[in-house]
């Protein structure tokens, strides 16, 4: 049963990142998006817990990992209203949200075989509009493909 | 405006733009506004119309023409990338006319060159000019776009004649689409969604016979063999559909029927008798058309 206090389900991290605000059942999303579900890395994840903004919502805790910007945003990808608390000494020393913008440059690839932007040698970067942010649906520019989040969370799965 | 501009989709146009152009194209005569003018066309694919029509345009208007004929015989061969072909091409000529395999490659050429660059078709995509033609010759034949009646039959997944003609089409108000191909060649998904955003009125159907009675002005296409990602795939749809002379029998009068070309085994041979047969009447407008575009985007009078 979801627990009202967070501390109840899993222990504050020392140092590393904490991903709260998840929508529910991204979480696993998450990981795969960041590439932390292997050895290197401790990884917690709360999923459908109560939250006062959201209703419900997902958290993962990374120990001993602070994310880049560029992971930042690929985390907006699945979970457009995320917040990002980075940890030190078990305390929040930053607290950024992530931000989806209105255009996507480089983080995500073309699922269409004959766009220009996946062919080798040419200077050209994959870049998509944001036709919805909740389920993902990005609009290639250069192809004018449609593509979704499950195409965009298989990219980082693999 | 059209000066300098690129012609990349024939939705970067309003109805006003394409009023223009047609008003440009009804009234040009040959001569020599473009004198000392270059256009380069940079072809990674069969074409007779789009480049013969295009190269015939510029030398009507007293420009010339330098070209790049496939990829063997060029650098692209010894390993160039497009990107660079195209940075050659934007030194050398005033506009560059492209058509290339992969979907995107004229919007790349356009941020590449400095000239104005237009896309004479990319992969399954667009192919602007070609819609630009066909909005045309209605214009000219039927005499209005409004409020007709319209089918587009075939190809309408790969096709990007098809694409184009339907992306333009819903720009002048049409009354009803009939959208008339075997289901694996039904428009993509992002072509279904444009037509619903844009609000006309279309269906879905398989069945030519019944459309027939129903138009002005039948589109019909070939089924692009070249972009089917499996050959197998093709071998299911080949002679899904037919044109004869029966079928041309049961049209409205004053109804036409037009075609991008090349045809192949979609139109029995018979049909380009018929008096609604216009798609060599469409391909003698290419001239008109693409010189008007010419003219307009290098500024000449």
């Amino acid at each position: 049963m979801p627990g009202n206090s967070q501390e109840l389900v899993v222990r504050k991290i020392e140092r590393g990142t904490v991903i709260d605000h998840i929508p529910v059942g991204q979480a696993l999303n998450v990981i795969k998006i960041l590439g932390v579900g292997g050895e290197k890395h401790t990884v917690a994840v709360v999923m459908n817990v109560a939250s006062k903004k959201y209703g419900r919502k997902d958290i993962v805790k990374v120990e001993g990992k602070e994310l880049s910007t560029v992971e930042v945003n690929r985390i907006a990808l699945v979970a457009p209203e995320a917040t990002i608390n980075v940890i030190q000494d078990y305390k929040v020393v930053r607290k950024n949200r992530v931000k989806l913008p209105e255009r996507i440059q480089g983080i995500v690839r073309c699922t269409n075989p004959s766009c220009i932007t996946n062919k080798p040698r040419e200077p050209v970067t994959p870049t998509f509009r944001v036709l919805s942010r909740s389920p993902l649906l990005l609009l290639c520019e250069y192809c004018g493909s449609r593509i979704s989040q499950e195409d965009v969370v298989k990219q980082y799965a693999g | 405006m059209f000066k300098g501009r690129d012609v990349l989709s024939i939705l970067d146009f309003s109805t006003s733009d394409l009023e223009r152009l047609f008003r440009k194209a009804s009234t040009i005569r040959p001569g020599n506004v473009l004198k000392g003018k270059i256009l380069a066309t940079a072809f990674f694919e069969p074409s007779t119309r789009t480049r013969l029509s295009f190269e015939t345009a510029i030398l009507k208007l007293g420009g010339s023409v330098i070209g790049v004929g496939g990829e063997e015989a060029t650098s692209l061969a010894k390993g160039e990338n497009l990107a660079d072909t195209v940075r050659m091409l934007d030194a050398y000529a005033d506009v560059i006319v492209i058509r290339h395999p992969l979907e995107g490659a004229a919007k790349l050429a356009a941020e590449v060159a400095e000239v104005p660059v237009i896309n004479g078709g990319d992969g399954k995509q667009h192919h602007p000019t070609q819609a630009m033609v066909d909005l045309y010759t209605i214009r000219k034949e039927v005499g209005r776009i409004e409020g007709l009646r319209v089918a587009a039959v075939g190809d309408l997944r790969y096709g990007r004649a098809a694409t184009s003609f339907l992306y333009g089409i819903c720009k002048f108000g049409v009354e009803k689409l009939f959208l008339v191909s075997p289901s694996p060649l039904r428009p993509r998904e992002e072509v279904l969604e444009f037509l619903k955003a844009s609000g006309v009125e279309y269906e879905l159907t398989s069945d030519l016979e019944k459309v027939m009675g129903e138009v002005e002005v039948l589109y019909i296409t070939r089924i692009q063999k070249e972009r089917f990602p499996d050959p197998s795939e093709f071998e299911k749809v080949r002679g899904s559909y037919r044109l004869t002379p029966e079928l041309v029998e049961k049209m409205k009068e004053g109804a036409i029927i037009l075609h991008p070309l090349p045809k192949v085994e979609e139109i029995d041979l018979r049909v380009d008798e018929s008096r609604h047969a216009r798609y060599f009447q469409q391909a003698t407008y290419a001239v008109p058309v693409r010189m008007a575009l010419l003219s307009l985007l290098l500024g000449g009078r």
